[in-house]
């Protein structure tokens, strides 16, 4: 029997802006040197706060949105979702039900196109930690964290494989950080995945069926862990449908030193939210002019930017590399004004290393022209006396007798060896000139 | 018109987070069904072809800057200073076993 | 008594030194000694001392430029947060509970330079008519202490009527407010929703929630609502709309159209109140108003739909009481609110919260239509505030529907936003206080509390005083 995999994401982006997405708090969770410094009574849930909502999240918001190929709503609102966490101090995230921001997106990956469900803006919740206090199992709860503002981004199913999802992750990675709106830093938190993973059969294609259930996977920290989890459910579950059985809808986690998924919760029936229109919070209508202005200012994005450098001459794989690290981008698109230059090769220099571009220098012009000069040195050549370099072919020659013999014996090759030796001892000679010594002299 | 069972009673009461015992529950369970059951007058209302109001100002659009307020900020004492238990600055609640 | 005087003459007062603020606050405090113990109108009361000293403070720094409310004692509903100083919304679960904030209700009255007495005890989160839903002993009504003196906002009105204060700060979200002004013979306005800044509010129902002004007049209530109203950047649903000189705006004569709905004024409704109501229509159109008869069919609807909408708001609202970062555990709710809790959730659930929750906003539509269609030939509404007097302590919340129907004429005007304003009209047979409600057009105060104006100087009721 064949499976296929049936895989949508749910990411989840903290936005780096100042300020928490409903008071004025500030928004830095990671690096705060203790528990609950940043608070108010908003974020805090105390008794008679309430929420104003943070206007630059809202945009940046739209600005994923349009970044990830969505329409925008015209009107939009945030909904309260009711559950009790202590986490979660007002008993309620406010967030986004029926009418989000964004809807109807696509994304472009090599494994194919994967379809944008939505794009919402909701507050973060706080932190758990568990702890023994006083020899008692306790729970930590530290509300830095609460209110920062969070944006999901949720697919359809349209991922059929671990590589596909990978691919599909590190895009919007890329992409959100193009964007400047968050560090989506995995490690630190401030771009969590989840995965929900079903494996569909032969009979349910065929008759273009989903399946009964979906498993959601939480805790995929990295790249790796998304492709390896994956892996892993994928065959987990079709070793239980092929018993003709249908696996538990839950929620699992993933642990990579143990190389499987466990169960975090059950999830047998649908949590009931009981979401309405949150009643403190004025809804949003945008002008298409509003939604044209935020249009205008997205930056070019990863694949119009690849496909600009390769236009002009980087070679793909080089393009690739050096688009997906947003600092770069700036010193490619301004090498490109330089008309009397080969890109390609100044391409392909950097990403291999041969050139260190130094970010220390904060103008980008200053960036450029010394990145220039030592590529310009690299290509340069050496002027040489002639006796001294024959008295150094002749050296080469001696402390290398294999090499010559195989020369004379027909393998030419060994010819880019023995230019090498001398380039040791000389710097960097003219190769064309190095070459017609070397074959004279032998 | 369905009258409010004990078995919807306490299904409501573990939604809202709310522990009751049993006897509350059979007390309680007439009690909402004769509220619940009067409420069902509005159906004698036309409602067919009428909006929802959820809001009442005719706001929209409303919004802050992305600023820092520290007026408002609290310190971690201040924060913490109505809590029952404490513990170098967390707030501590009895041990979560279910993840979110 | 100095605390019989209204504010405007209370101002005239300090300003020419015939009293102190001292002295004020002296008599105040004198009232709560004496009568606290009895009726329990508050939860809290001050250190003496400490106010004693800020009175000291309010007449050293009066000027002519200080504000009409400085100096002068006033009590806030224990919804308001108050730092500092315990703020319980009469729960046990709120019990010790001292708020790190000011609501901005209340910083707007401290930099006006008014002085906090106490906070007013009242129905455990809002969540009742009578006051007698509250961890911290049942009010009493001062007209007859074996009744109650309404509720939600039982305290305030009861420490107006037995001179504790010279105004308060309570609440409305299905008459809290007017409720018990009509059963204790004050003055008390809802506002506009949006008009004041709900802030630091201890929330019910937050689509319908109001923080109004109430006093022994509505001149009273016009001069409190110059220096609360207005926009506040922490409140999301408050009004740009411009504030009003409300204190002299109101003596301009106008002579309104006023409406009678005679669903209000028929079956349901006590024949005493009704002829209360309908004996001060004839009083205004004797001063040139004119009285309309309107049907409005749709508020025998608003009991229903409220009790759908606020329990699911304040359901929603109180999940944040969880005993993690304050307060006590969730078993502490009161009988009363754990109902409300209930209906309000059930009203949300899956599977009910279309017929329930969603519906019920449809009908909310359908209260705005109405009420607009009438105010297309009226200016205002006059109509009672209570269907019933004041009942025997025991009676509503020992019934939980019939606790419902209390507010059976005070529930439509909050789901659409709209102001009224509840003025006394006279006494049962029985010596039993009555109030009307005059209702107007959302931002229209001034309209209404005109009326209540003119109803205050062609009749003496709202100056009588119950015997304690």
């Amino acid at each position: 029997m064949t499976f296929t995999p049936i895989i949508g994401i749910e990411t989840h982006v903290e936005l780096k802006t100042k300020s928490k997405m409903f008071c004025g708090c500030v928004n830095d969770p990671f690096n705060a040197p203790k528990p609950n410094i940043y608070t108010c009574p908003v974020c805090l849930g105390l008794p008679g706060a309430l929420p104003v909502a943070n206007k630059k999240a809202v945009e940046w918001t739209i600005k994923i949105g349009l970044a990830l190929g969505c329409k925008i709503a015209l009107f939009s609102k945030f909904d309260r979702k009711h559950y009790f966490y202590p986490d979660l101090p007002k008993g309620y995230q406010i967030s986004q039900y029926d009418q989000p921001l964004c809807y109807e997106g696509r994304v472009k990956t090599e494994y194919g196109e994967v379809r944008i469900t939505r794009v919402h803006l909701e507050e973060d919740t706080g932190k758990l930690l568990h702890q023994e206090v006083d020899g008692e199992r306790k729970s930590l709860v530290d509300f830095n964290r609460s209110s920062v503002p969070l944006v999901e981004i949720v697919t359809e199913p349209d991922i059929h494989s671990a590589e596909h999802a990978k691919a599909f992750t590190k895009k919007i990675h890329q992409i959100i950080r193009y964007l400047d709106v968050s560090d989506a830093d995995m490690e630190k938190g401030s771009m969590r995945l989840e995965a929900n993973i079903s494996v569909q059969t032969e009979e349910e294609k065929a008759s273009n069926m989903l399946p009964s259930y979906k498993v959601e996977v939480k805790n995929l920290n990295s790249f790796r862990y998304i492709e390896r989890a994956i892996h892993h459910e994928v065959a987990r579950q079709s070793q239980i449908r092929e018993k003709g059985e249908v696996p538990h809808q839950e929620t699992r986690g993933w642990n990579d030193a143990k190389n499987q998924t466990f169960t975090q919760r059950s999830k047998e029936s649908a949590e009931d939210y009981r979401y309405f229109p949150d009643p403190d919070l004025p809804p949003m209508r945008f002008t298409t002019v509003y939604i044209e202005a935020i249009r205008e200012s997205l930056p070019i994005l990863p694949d119009a930017l690849v496909e600009k450098w390769t236009s002009a001459g980087v070679k793909p794989q080089d393009a690739l590399i050096l688009a997906d690290d947003p600092k770069m981008v700036d010193v490619i698109n301004h090498l490109l004004n330089h008309t009397d230059i080969d890109i390609a090769k100044i391409a392909s220099q950097i990403v291999n290393k041969r050139i260190l571009v130094d970010f220390s220098k904060n103008d980008v012009h200053q960036v450029v022209e010394k990145l220039l000069v030592d590529s310009k040195a690299l290509s340069q050549t050496t002027a040489i006396d002639e006796a001294m370099l024959v008295k150094t072919i002749q050296e080469v020659f001696d402390e290398n007798p294999k090499a010559v013999a195989d020369y004379k014996s027909g393998k030419k090759q060994v010819i880019g060896f023995l230019m090498g030796m001398v380039k040791r001892k000389l710097g960097n000679i003219d190769t064309a000139l190095l070459i017609t010594k070397i074959d004279e002299l032998i | 018109m369905s009258a409010i069972s004990t078995k919807t009673t306490a299904h409501i009461a573990s939604l809202a987070n709310l522990p009751l015992s049993e006897k509350e529950i059979q007390t309680l369970t007439p009690q909402l069904d004769s509220v619940v059951s009067y409420t069902t007058k509005t159906s004698q209302l036309n409602t067919d072809a009428v909006e929802e109001t959820a809001q009442v100002t005719g706001l929209e659009n409303i919004f802050r800057e992305d600023e820092v307020d520290t007026s408002r900020m609290f310190s971690q004492e201040e924060a913490l200073a109505n809590a029952r238990q404490t513990h170098k600055g967390f707030f501590v609640v009895p041990a979560v076993l279910e993840e979110r | 008594m100095l605390l019989d005087l209204s504010i405007h003459e209370l101002n005239k007062g300090l300003d020419e030194k015939k009293f102190s603020s001292v002295e004020l606050i002296e008599e105040a405090f004198s009232r709560i000694e004496q009568l606290n113990p009895v009726l329990n109108a508050l939860i809290t009361v001050r250190e003496k001392e400490q106010v004693l000293q800020e009175a000291r403070r309010a007449d050293a720094t009066r000027t002519e430029k200080t504000s009409v409310l400085h100096g002068l004692p006033f009590v806030l509903k224990d919804s308001y947060v108050t730092q500092g100083i315990q703020t319980t919304a009469a729960s046990t679960i709120l019990k010790d509970f001292i708020a790190p904030y000011n609501a901005t209700v209340y910083q707007k009255l401290l930099n006006a330079g008014a002085i906090l007495i106490g906070k007013a005890n009242m129905d455990a989160w809002g969540h009742g008519a009578s006051s007698e839903n509250t961890d911290f002993g049942p009010v009493k009504n001062p007209w007859d202490t074996t009744r109650v003196p309404g509720g939600s906002t039982g305290g305030c009105a009861v420490a107006i009527a037995v001179r504790m204060c010279a105004f308060a700060i309570g609440e409305d979200t299905g008459g809290s407010i007017r409720n018990p002004s009509a059963w204790c013979n004050t003055s008390g306005l809802k506002v506009t929703y949006g008009r004041v800044s709900r802030y630091g509010c201890i929330a019910y129902a937050s689509s319908f929630d109001t923080v109004g002004p109430m006093g022994k007049t509505a001149e009273d209530c016009a001069m409190v609502l110059e220096v609360i109203a207005g926009k506040d950047p922490y409140d999301a649903t408050s009004s740009p709309h411009a504030v009003l000189a409300y204190g002299s705006a109101i003596q301009k004569p106008r002579p309104l159209v006023v409406g009678l709905p005679h669903e209000a004024l028929g079956e349901g409704v006590d024949a005493e109140i009704v002829k209360g109501v309908k004996t001060t229509a004839a009083l205004l159109e004797r001063e040139g108003y004119t009285i309309k008869e309107i049907s409005m069919p749709m508020l025998s609807y608003g009991v229903a739909v409220y009790y759908q909408i606020a329990p699911s708001e304040t359901s929603s609202n109180l999940a944040r009481y969880d005993g993690v970062r304050y307060g006590q555990g969730r078993d502490q709710f009161t009988d009363e609110t754990k109902r409300r809790i209930m209906i309000g959730t059930y009203a949300l659930s899956t599977g009910y919260a279309d017929k329930f929750y969603h519906n019920a906003l449809k009908a909310r539509t359908l209260f705005i239509e109405a009420y607009k269609k009438a105010f297309e030939s009226c200016d205002v509404l006059l109509m009672p505030v209570m269907p019933f007097h004041a009942p025997k302590l025991g009676e509503l919340i020992a019934d939980p529907l019939k606790n419902a129907l209390t507010d059976a004429l005070t529930t439509t005007q909050n789901p659409v936003g709209i102001p009224s304003l509840a003025v006394p009209i006279g006494f049962s047979s029985s010596g039993l206080p009555m109030g009307a409600q005059v209702v107007g057009p959302m931002f229209f105060e001034e309209k209404i509390l005109s009326v209540g104006y003119r109803i205050q100087q062609l009749t003496e009721f709202h100056k009588k005083k119950p015997a304690l």
